[in-house]
This record gives C-alpha cells, structure tokens and sequence, in this order.
C-alpha cells in the first residue's frame, strides 16, 4: 500500500514535470508577430518570417519526432537518413568497440589482479593512460587504421579498457581469502580456481566496470562521429546543427539519452543474473 | 605409528626491528590417534588458529614437524578438510552445489549422479532436505554452518579440522548441532581437530583435551583425558560424576594456570615438563577419585 501510494505519487511528480517544462519552453519559445505581408521564397529561406533565430518549441520538437519516428529507416542519401539508421551505425561500433575491449580487458584484469608483479609492471602505463581523452587517439588512430570507421571503434575500445580493466582487477584481487582457501584445501588447481572461485567472486565488480564503459563509450561515440562524420548519431546531430535544424538536434539529443539509458539497463540486467548476496 | 605426529612445531614473526622475533608458539608436540577426537584450548593469541592451518596446509610453521601417517604435511589436501570459522560458503551456489564442488573435486572421475548422490547422503545428514536448492544468503547462520559441516563430511577426510565452528551460533543453535556433531561423529568415527572456546563444548566432544597456555611463547602444556564414555548425551553428562572433575580442572587451568605456566614464567614450565616436551597427560577424574579415596582411609 505504501508503496502504490509512492509510486502515485512520483508518476504525478514526473508528469506535472514534463508538463511545467513543455509549458515554460513553449513560452519561452514563442515566436515574435509575424508580419503579416506576403514573403517571397528568398525571404522564408532566409528566416526572414521570424525576427531572429529561435529554440525550436517542445511542440516542434514533439511534431519532428512524430514524423521521424513514423518511419526512422528511410534512407534519401548521404545528408538525409532516418534517426533509425544513424543510430543504428552508432550502437553497432559502440557494441563492436566495447566487445573489443571486453575480450581484451578482463583476461588481462585477471591477470593483474591475480598477480602482484603484473600489478606493479603493469600499473604505471594503465595510471597514465587512463585519464587520456579517447578522442586524443584519434589523430593515431586515423593516421594508423586508415579507416574513419575502424578508427572511432578503436577510440571506443580504448576508452572502454580502463573502467573494465580495472574493475576487473580489483574484484580478483580482493576475493574473499575464505573462498581462495576453500579451493585450496579442495585441491583446486590454478585453472579451476580460477574459473570455479575467482572468476564468480569478481563477477559482480568485473560487471560494474563493464556497465560503466558502456556508458562511456555512448558518450564517446557521439563526439568521435563528429570529428569523423559520414554516418552516426553524433555526425547527425553536427550535420543538423549545420542545417541550423535545432529541432533536430533536441531530438537526437533525447534519443541518445534513450538509447544510452538501454544500453545500461540491458547490462544492469545481464549483470543482476551474476550478482550474489552473502 | 601414531596416525598424526605433531613435533615442536612454533610459529615466529619477525618483530619490528630487524633480527628480532615475536613467537607466537613453540615446542609445541602432540600426537591423534585415528578415530580420535581432539579439542584444544587456550586464550585468544596463543596460536591455536594457526596450529590448525598448520595441519591444513594452508600456512607453514616457522620450525617443526607435522606428520600424518607417515607422510610429511605440506600444502593442503583433501586429505584433511577443513571447517572454517565464518562457514566459507561460496555465496553464488546453493547449498547443494557448495557440495558438489567439493565432491567433485575428490572424486573427479565419478558420474554426475554418483556425485549427486553422494551430495544429498550429506544433506540428509545434516538435516537440510528442502533446503538443498536455497543459497547460503538464504540460510539461517544454523543451516549455513550445516551446509559448511556436511561439505567437510563429504569429502570424507583423514582428519577433519574445525575452527571455532559454532562460534558465531546462538547457544540453542550451537546445542543443536552440537548434537548432531556427536550422532554423525559417533557413526563416521571421524578423527577430528576442533578449535573452541566452550569448556562444556569440548568436553561434551572430546576424547582428549589439549590445554595452551597464554602467548606469546605459548605451549600445548596438558593432555587432559576425557573419560567419560561415549554415546555421550548432553542432557545427561552434566550428572556424569567426572563432568565437573573435569570442568573444573579445565577451567582452573584457563582462569589461572595458563598465566602462570605462560612464556613469561617458562622457567615454571621447564621444571615441570618432561623429557620429551610432549604435554602432560592428566586425567582429572582419577586425580579426583584418588584424592578423595585418600580422605577416606585418613
């Protein structure tokens, strides 16, 4: 009961939200009275209808999102795809970037984790590299791969890295010692106890890391699409702006929150299925 | 040949400035008999902890040997099993599967339903039917400690070792499974090394005590026989005339003898001990019976 109460209670909140934002836009967008003489097709071209460049309204935006979510996969060209289509190009090099670095990072994870002396050799690179903005790989990336797609994959893959690599190597690192001398007087050998102990012990903390990189790599990949352009949300958000279509680009701005907000509920879900309670 | 051989073993860290030491333990000797079930006393530091990871395996001694038919102690082994203090449940498998692994790990060669089998005997055993499929998260402290007892039992060691098994239990939960612990441990005739704090716990299990005095420098200094015959019950042992003998013989020798015989009054030991160091062998009951004989016939 109390909680149905609380469950009311904030559905109002968020809709008397959603509802004071879309008034308080509207007023604040509204356009200026518009002349009432006739505009040539030069002058409607040219904005001349409007005193100034304005913020698209919520209702715009609302009326956009309609029409592109009617149908979000045409493709009229380079300049003119479906939001459907753009994002599509963005998740499948952020899932390809992200697999990447999964495959590469938690058996290295495992191995600084497990080991001391890697911990300390390996260290002092992950310490410095760490902090490097992913898209300063950009210019390497592009000047080695050749390939602007392959490049934002690899900017994607190297700032996916670090929060698994990391996550995973402390979560083995700091597996009960209880469990590791459970193994040990069952005569489990190195393999067995790490795949039969360790490796589910750490599981937790190795999906924490992971469910951060993802959403890392979501904001990542929309800055690289715009540097490398061609396709993706990120170069459909820059080429919108270039349009000076701004309804547009609050719209992909809510679909990349969308999407990104997906992207961490899927691997929140995938995660519940190794977390443990002791 | 005794079946284990425990001889001087001591445990040294090195102190704080270099070339110095801090012992925790030293010419620590005693000896089980196979079937044989064996407590040990003593306050908190005086190393009984890590005499029992000692004999597990999973810590080496700084001096000393530890035997066991024959064979030198080195590394753990199934051979010796293991229940740990906090029950040491892997959280992410049911009670059943936490058996399983340990059975599988014996018996690597055997068939999934011979292992399965083999689980559920122990799940029986200690009284967990229907709740095979729940994860430890799920158990009462209880159920946890008995899912940590049937594991152990089910690998089917040697010796079995125990560190303060029912500490962390309530005292009717402790009762109960102490109960159980003396009906299986009369069946399997298991030889067993059990760490614990509780007088009556020890002498309601035990075929011999072994009583540490305090550390640093401290010693296995008696072998206190329990000589009370087993079945043992625990609502009727406390009428057994050695019962108290005993108790109080155990717990003069926690309050005060165990100070008094510590490190820091070794010379006191020295001149009691016997040749070979090993612990004096003393049976409070007889010692009771004898002297109370003497002030009949004054």
């Amino acid at each position: 009961m109390k909680i149905s109460k609380i469950n009311r209670d904030a559905t109002l909140i968020f809709l008397s939200v959603l509802f004071l934002a879309f008034l308080v836009g509207e007023m604040l967008t509204s356009k200026g009275i518009s002349k009432q003489k006739e505009l040539t097709e030069y002058e409607l071209l040219m904005g001349a209808d409007d005193e100034k460049a304005r913020l698209p309204s919520p209702s715009e935006v609302a009326v956009l999102a309609f029409n592109e979510l009617k149908n979000p996969f045409y493709d009229n060209g380079p300049n003119d795809k479906g939001i459907g289509i753009q994002l599509i190009y963005s998740i499948v090099r952020v899932l390809a970037g992200y697999l990447l670095a999964v495959i590469f990072a938690v058996p290295l994870g495992f191995l600084v984790g497990m080991s001391p002396v890697f911990y300390k050799a390996l260290d002092p690179y992950i310490q410095v590299l760490k902090p490097v903005s992913p898209l300063a790989w950009m210019p390497l990336a592009l000047f080695v791969i050749q390939d602007s797609i392959l490049s934002s994959v690899f900017v994607i893959f190297i700032c996916s890295i670090w929060p698994i690599l990391i996550n995973t190597a402390f979560g083995v690192a700091s597996v009960k010692k209880d469990w590791i001398n459970v193994a040990k007087t069952l005569e489990m050998n190195k393999l067995q106890t790490a795949f039969r102990v360790i490796l589910p012990a750490a599981a937790p903390t190795i999906f924490t890391g992971m469910r951060i990189s993802i959403g890392i790599s979501w904001l990542v990949i929309v800055a690289a699409e715009m540097l490398v352009g061609g396709t993706g949300i990120g170069y459909y958000v820059w080429n919108e702006w270039n349009n000076l279509d701004l309804a547009s680009v609050v719209f992909s701005i809510l679909m990349i929150g969308i999407i990104g907000m997906l992207l961490d509920l899927g691997l929140a879900h995938i995660g519940k299925l190794f977390t443990y309670s002791e | 040949m005794k079946f284990l051989h425990v001889e001087n073993l001591a445990k040294k860290y090195p102190g704080a400035k270099k070339g110095e030491s801090f012992t925790v333990f030293e010419d620590v000797n005693f000896t089980i008999e196979k079937g044989e079930f064996i407590c040990i006393i003593g306050h908190s530091g005086c190393g009984k902890s890590t005499i029992l990871n000692n004999l597990a395996g999973l810590d080496d001694p700084s001096d000393g040997l530890i035997m066991m038919e024959g064979v030198k102690v080195s590394g753990p082994s199934l051979n010796r099993g293991v229940i740990f203090q906090n029950h040491s449940l892997l959280p992410w498998l049911s009670a059943l599967k936490n058996i399983t692994i340990a059975v599988k790990s014996r018996n690597p060669t055997w068939t999934q339903s011979q292992i399965l089998e083999h689980s559920y005997k122990f799940i029986d055993m200690v009284g967990l039917k229907g709740y095979e499929t729940r994860k430890p998260s799920e158990l009462s402290g209880g159920m946890k400690q008995r899912v940590g007892i049937a594991r152990a039992f089910a690998i089917e060691p040697k010796l079995l070792l125990m560190d303060e098994p029912f500490g962390a239990l309530d005292a009717l939960t402790r009762g109960m499974i102490q109960d159980e612990l003396v009906k299986i441990c009369g069946q399997t005739r298991q030889t067993t090394f059990m760490i614990t704090h509780d007088v009556d716990e020890a002498i309601l299990l035990s075929d011999r005590i072994l009583l540490m005095t305090n550390g640093p420098y401290a010693r296995v200094a008696e072998s206190v026989k329990v000589s009370i015959d087993k079945p043992r019950d625990r609502s009727t042992i406390v009428h057994d005339p050695a019962y108290y003998h005993i108790r109080n013989y155990l717990i003069d020798f926690l309050v005060k003898r165990s100070k008094e015989l510590s490190g820091n009054n070794s010379t006191v030991f020295h001149a009691e001990e016997s040749a070979d160091s090993f612990p004096k062998v003393v049976d409070p009951h007889m010692i009771a019976l004898v002297k109370s004989a003497g002030s009949v016939v004054r």
